[in-house]
């Protein structure tokens, strides 16, 4: 750092040379690289020959990426950085002087939810809203109640858990099982997918919890396993990899139904076009609505005295022992709260789906919801949603990205690259903000003032 | 058996003489070959404060575990006697319950405070049963029922009662892990008397403070036993400390009892300079048959 500041002081004329020759370095180091990653290619034809193909365009998008990427951290982004941070040094941080939007940010978001689907409408007529309310609103929305019930576990009670899907396949197997063979409505379900989850999270949580740290992750990660296998190998009831469809949709309170054929359709009681779209805005109200309940929980326990001691327990173990907490049955409520929220959502997933199968509830799903409560910054509500939108809506956002076939060829398939992506973001957002995107903690009593805990003073936990 | 104690206690609660709160008899630990504490008894009466020293590695911090419950002694019996005469037999009980039922708390060496909570929320979290049983488990909590608001409310004055004492009022929102180290060690304390202890057990509360910190200590520690009634059982290094405030000193060394009595008696015995200033190898026999001797003479004398 000390020698940029440097040149930058020297000369501006040195500083521009510097960046020429670094990008050029760069774009030479990137051709080298990617001189066979992409810019040859091996196929077969028909006749079985080995033939050359060759992708110099795109191998020409990497190498300008990466000489232009350079020269312009170098150039600009190097010094724009030092200079801010000698202005934030200079002048000492003014707290509580938000703007605004920053205050209210979690009111403003709520209400834009509420509108969200009316938007879409407007916007791009009831057909075109499709996409928008379901492939992103939901979507998106599902992750984010999936990593708030996580965060129950993670963020808060500090117990690292690698098999959360486990939970949401229990909630989505509840549903489509019994809806199927009872015929129960999803209003009755929908809590027994929850409590069954929960119930399913206490069974694992007994056992496992007196382990700690990295053998409570791995035990976790095999659970997960554990449960995705049986439902596969347990073909009578789950009908294995094919997995269960026609799973029943959920109606309005068993006031208006959405099937086609019913006589209290939703769309002809409102003499509305037939039209799907008008589901997914209900579900996309459903799954908003259980999202805010999960935050609304999570907040309110967070002032009763589990929510403490399971931030206690975060901190430090033995102490929490040593002031008289039962630190097993802490444990496992933070364990089932969060299972129970998982239930809920998994519920919410056979119906928006009407089909399940353990495809569905693979690790990497696990991973997924992870990595959204920490990037999101642990135990804050509102970092989580917005890494999950970033996450999730940024994966979708690949699917619209189409005009990058014209730079790679027919062939390019943007979405198969957002695996890349999530990684790349998350190396990014880890070394710009280690903490997550909130790092501080908002205290859940205060005598005078509420004053943020900064993240340096919290811990992620051990066990 | 039960209303007799209930007249002694009341008759006795201030005096020196007080009943015995906590009995430790014939207490030993082993750590496969190595035994921490070898048959080790001792008694702590109720509205002292009892110390526990000994040279390093002597073994105090084995029995504190034992009798906290964070280790199982291999052999022995520890009662904690509570006002009301109800008996609890530590050695059989979890850590958690030994705080939550015996009414026994402790501090820690290495201090452990929740570093990401503020000061205030440490206290609440000690008050955790207390708010548990209020909020109905946490379910009529949820509901916001006026119950639990009360107990709340109550909770916090208790931790505001604790702060005043401990200095700390004024970072009540501050975190924890923000306060400098004799704050922390105070705050350990005030902590741990947020559980509405009877017999409090410090591990070092005096290391690392400076003179000035270390008399507010002893001035806390004071104040805490006048006014809340609690026994304490300190483990210290500080001589100024545990010859100040202490009411009955038991030394030991190598798991072993060498001495116990008045902080006077305990100062001369000659065991204890020994212990504490070391003798040569060839001078031990030596050293040994003079204490034999005095003690001969202190047995003819009594």
């Amino acid at each position: 750092m000390a020698n940029i500041s440097n040149t930058q002081e020297s000369a501006g004329g040195n500083l521009t040379a510097r960046a020429l020759r670094e990008g050029l370095f760069a774009g030479l180091l990137s051709l080298g690289l990617f001189v066979l990653f992409v810019g040859l290619e091996t196929t077969q034809n028909i006749r079985n020959e080995l033939v050359l193909k060759t992708h110099w365009v795109a191998l020409a998008v990497f190498v300008a990426l990466g000489a232009v990427g350079r020269f312009l951290v170098v150039a600009y982004v190097r010094p724009w950085m030092a200079a801010r941070k000698a202005a934030a040094a200079a002048k000492p941080a003014v707290e509580g002087d938000e703007s605004f939007l920053k205050r209210n940010f979690s009111k403003i978001a709520i209400a834009f939810m509420l509108v969200y689907p009316i938007l879409a409408m407007a916007i791009f007529g009831v057909q075109g809203s499709l996409k928008w309310v379901d492939n992103f609103g939901i979507q998106i929305l599902i992750y984010v109640m999936l990593a708030w019930g996580l965060n129950i576990v993670v963020g808060l009670a500090g117990l690292l858990d690698l098999g959360y899907v486990a939970f949401y396949a229990v909630g989505a197997y509840s549903y489509a099982l019994l809806s199927q063979h009872f015929g129960l409505s999803f209003w009755i379900l929908l809590p027994l997918a929850g409590i069954l989850a929960a119930f399913w999270g206490i069974i694992l949580g007994f056992p496992v919890l007196r382990l700690k740290g990295d053998y409570l992750a791995i035990v976790t990660l095999a659970f997960g396993e554990i449960i995705r296998l049986v439902l596969i190998n347990w073909t009578e009831v789950t009908k294995g990899t094919f997995g269960v469809s026609g799973i029943p949709k959920a109606s309005v309170f068993g006031i208006w139904s959405f099937d086609v054929s019913a006589p209290n359709n939703f769309a002809k009681a409102f003499g509305l076009s037939m039209s799907s779209a008008y589901y997914k805005v209900f579900l996309f109200y459903l799954i908003l609505a259980l999202a805010l309940l999960t935050a609304y929980v999570t907040i309110r326990l967070r002032r009763m005295p589990i929510g403490r001691a399971w931030e206690a327990l975060r901190e430090d173990e033995i102490a929490c022992r040593s002031l008289g907490i039962n630190t097993v049955t802490t444990k496992l409520t933070a364990f089932a709260t969060g299972a129970m929220f998982g239930g809920f959502a998994g519920s919410f997933f056979a119906v928006r789906q009407g089909f399940v199968s353990p495809e569905s509830f693979v690790f990497l799903e696990s991973a997924i919801i992870l990595a959204i409560v920490v990037l999101g910054g642990m135990g804050s509500l509102v970092g989580i949603a917005v890494a999950a939108a970033l996450m999730v809506g940024g994966t979708e956002l690949l699917r619209e990205m189409q005009f990058l076939k014209q730079i790679f060829g027919p062939d390019f398939t943007p979405e198969l690259y957002r695996m890349l992506i999530f990684g790349v973001a998350m190396v990014v957002v880890m070394v710009w903000k280690p903490r997550g995107f909130v790092g501080s903690r908002e205290p859940t009593a205060f005598l005078k003032e509420r004053k943020a805990v900064s993240g340096s003073f919290t811990k992620e936990g051990h066990g | 058996m039960a209303p007799e104690t209930n007249i002694a206690t009341s008759t006795m609660a201030n005096t020196m003489t007080g009943d015995p709160i906590l009995k430790v008899e014939h207490l030993s630990m082993r750590f496969g070959g190595l035994m921490a504490i070898n048959d080790f008894s001792f008694e702590a009466r109720r509205g002292d404060i009892t110390a526990l020293i000994g040279p390093n590695g002597a073994g105090k911090t084995t029995v504190f575990n034992c009798i906290t419950g964070f280790y199982k002694p291999t052999m022995g019996m520890i009662t904690m006697r509570q006002k009301e005469g109800k008996e609890f037999l530590l050695e059989r009980m979890a850590d958690f319950e030994i705080t939550r039922d015996a009414k026994v708390a402790r501090t820690f060496q290495n201090i452990r405070l929740f570093s990401g909570l503020t000061v205030l929320e440490n206290l609440l979290v000690a008050q955790h049963n207390v708010l548990m049983k209020a909020s109905g488990y946490t379910i009529l909590g949820l509901l916001g029922l006026p119950a639990y608001r009360q107990a709340a409310g109550e909770a916090i004055d208790v931790a505001k009662h604790w702060l005043e004492k401990a200095h700390l009022i004024e970072r009540a929102d501050d975190p924890a892990g923000d306060l400098p180290y004799g704050a922390q060690r105070r705050l350990e304390i005030a902590r741990a008397m947020c559980t509405g202890p009877e017999f409090l057990c410090l591990d070092e509360p005096a290391a690392g403070l400076n003179p000035r910190e270390s008399l507010a200590l002893n001035e806390l520690l004071r104040s805490i036993r006048q006014d809340s009634g609690t026994s304490i059982l300190l483990i210290e290094h500080d001589m100024s400390v545990v010859m100040e405030i202490s009411d009955h000193v038991v030394v030991l060394e190598y798991g072993q009892k060498i001495s116990d009595g008045t902080p006077d008696h305990v100062k001369n015995d000659p065991k204890v300079i020994a212990a504490y200033l070391g003798v040569e190898d060839d001078e031990v026999e030596e050293v040994i048959e003079e204490i034999e001797e005095i003690e001969e003479t202190q047995g003819d004398t009594h």
